[in-house]
């Protein structure tokens, strides 16, 4: 048994590990996730195939795909899969080791949308829309033309006064206690 | 008087939805409802975190639910996204003992600890159950018969659940325009979703997934929409004019938040509603039915 378990599917057993992804193994393949999610004639693999694929051990294809980031988070899979397994926070736990191990897909601006985001929450605790978008722009090292084909909105954001310029911040001491409390989170490597 | 504990969220509390927050303050206060905001709250990390740093996207909940149990009180959030992500880590840390010590561990460094008390309510269910629909009826100083409403729930304020309401085909928000006097019009696509923020970095696939949204708000005849999720207003509001470019439609569909229309239905003025905040413009569709 023990042998079993060394030579075993270790990217399922990866997968496992993160506190949602253990459903994945009640998967009957019937397509009711595929099915009802509004993204997946985008994805290279929908959800079904890729539990298949991630059942079957295809570490780099499953993790390199574009799948789980397009995955707009709606959670309609979720609430109408027969299995109870939560193909949404099956797509995060995708897209967290797709990270990990530096896989992320490069035909998707979503990864360093999402690692823009996450920098200011990080460093400040709260996302003020404009640096969030700047910041986004400058990482995912936009073409000038496309962002220039932004300014229109933004323009009509700013008269409308719904552009903050200025970052919320949160109390010196607060701002403090948020660091040591991710730095922590980080220091212990993960969920698992 | 009811007592809530109030996490506005970043998009609502000054972000480009401050009108949310705005218009959500004004109704409240109408409706005898005081939401107290939760000193130095923290941003929730929405979905990005947790896709980035999974351990660190529980802990930027848990310093919230933390801070809020102290106070006692429900915690409040207008936002879709801050109600699903704070409810999720609630849930994951019951169902998890290894990820609830962990994130204890984690909350110690910052000198917090979390017994799990918090609960977290969205302020649909505060205004729907709490308050509930014949003290807003009772409110109505602006007849507004007629007006044709569709009420757009969006993904996250019903689901994954268990939510106040059913996962995908919620009444409360229709229940309550009823009780606004106006009317909601059948919307059969009300819990699906907006494209969130992939908006931002999949313009494409989130336009294809608004459009299909106004497109069945305008041929179900309504007038407006009304939102509960910052997200789910920019998206419709904001892009728009993207998706009638893109798509050669010409739709020019109102997008309010809920606590706007009740403040118009209240009578409470346009000022303190944030209503000039809309991208499309909110008059036109009004005009016809406040004030006469």
């Amino acid at each position: 048994m023990k042998t079993n378990v060394q030579v075993g599917n270790t990217f399922l057993e990866e997968i496992c590990a993160v506190p949602g992804g253990e459903q994945i193994r009640m998967c009957i393949q019937c397509g009711t996730c595929t099915a009802s999610c509004p993204n997946a004639n985008r994805m290279d693999h929908g959800p079904r195939e890729l539990i298949a694929m991630a059942r079957a051990g295809m570490r780099q294809e499953v993790l390199s795909s574009n799948s789980m980031w397009f995955c707009a988070s709606c959670y309609l899979c979720t609430v109408r899969c027969p299995r109870d397994i939560k193909p949404t926070e099956l797509m995060h736990a995708l897209e967290h080791l797709a990270v990990r191990h530096g896989l992320s897909n490069a035909r998707t601006r979503t990864p360093t949308m999402y690692r823009s985001f996450s920098d200011f929450v990080y460093s400040i605790g709260s996302v003020p829309e404009m640096g969030f978008m700047t910041w986004f722009l400058v990482l995912a090292r936009t073409n000038p033309l496309r962002a220039l084909k932004m300014l229109p909105l933004m323009f009509s954001l700013i008269r409308h006064g719904r552009i903050s310029v200025r970052a919320r911040r949160l109390k010196p001491e607060a701002e403090r206690q948020l660091r040591a409390i991710l730095d922590k989170a980080e220091a212990m490597g993960g969920m698992s | 008087m009811r007592y809530y504990t109030y996490f506005p969220g970043c998009s609502s509390s000054d972000g480009g939805s401050r009108a949310y927050g705005q218009s959500a303050l004004a109704v409240a206060k109408a409706l005898d409802v005081e939401l107290i905001e939760l000193e130095d709250w923290n941003c929730c990390g929405s979905t990005p975190y947790t896709s980035v740093e999974a351990l660190g996207s529980f802990c930027l909940s848990a310093r919230n639910l933390a801070l809020a149990e102290k106070r006692g009180l429900d915690l409040v959030t207008p936002c879709s996204a801050c109600y699903l992500i704070l409810s999720r880590t609630n849930s994951y840390l019951r169902e998890y003992p290894k990820l609830r010590a962990k994130v204890g561990e984690a909350l110690a460094a910052g000198g917090l600890e979390y017994r799990r008390t918090a609960r977290v309510r969205h302020l649909l269910d505060i205004f729907a159950n709490d308050i509930g629909y014949d003290k807003i009826a009772s409110m109505v100083k602006e007849d507004l018969s007629g007006l044709k409403v569709a009420p757009y729930y969006g993904c996250q304020v019903v689901r994954p659940g268990p939510s106040f309401d059913h996962p995908e085909s919620p009444q409360s928000l229709d229940r309550l325009i009823e009780s606004l006097g106006a009317r909601a019009t059948p919307f059969p696509l009300k819990t699906r979703c907006c494209g969130g923020s992939l908006i931002i970095s999949e313009e494409d696939i989130a336009l294809e997934l608004i459009h299909k949204l106004l497109d069945s708000a305008s041929s179900n005849g309504a007038e407006c929409i009304v939102t509960v999720c910052p997200l789910c207003q920019t998206n419709l509001d904001v892009y728009q004019g993207r998706v009638n470019k893109k798509f050669k439609t010409s739709f020019n569909l109102p997008i309010l938040f809920f606590t706007q229309l009740m403040g118009v239905a209240f009578g409470i003025e346009g000022k303190a509603l944030a209503l000039e905040k809309c991208i499309v413009s909110t008059e036109k569709a009004l005009a016809r039915y406040v004030g006469r």
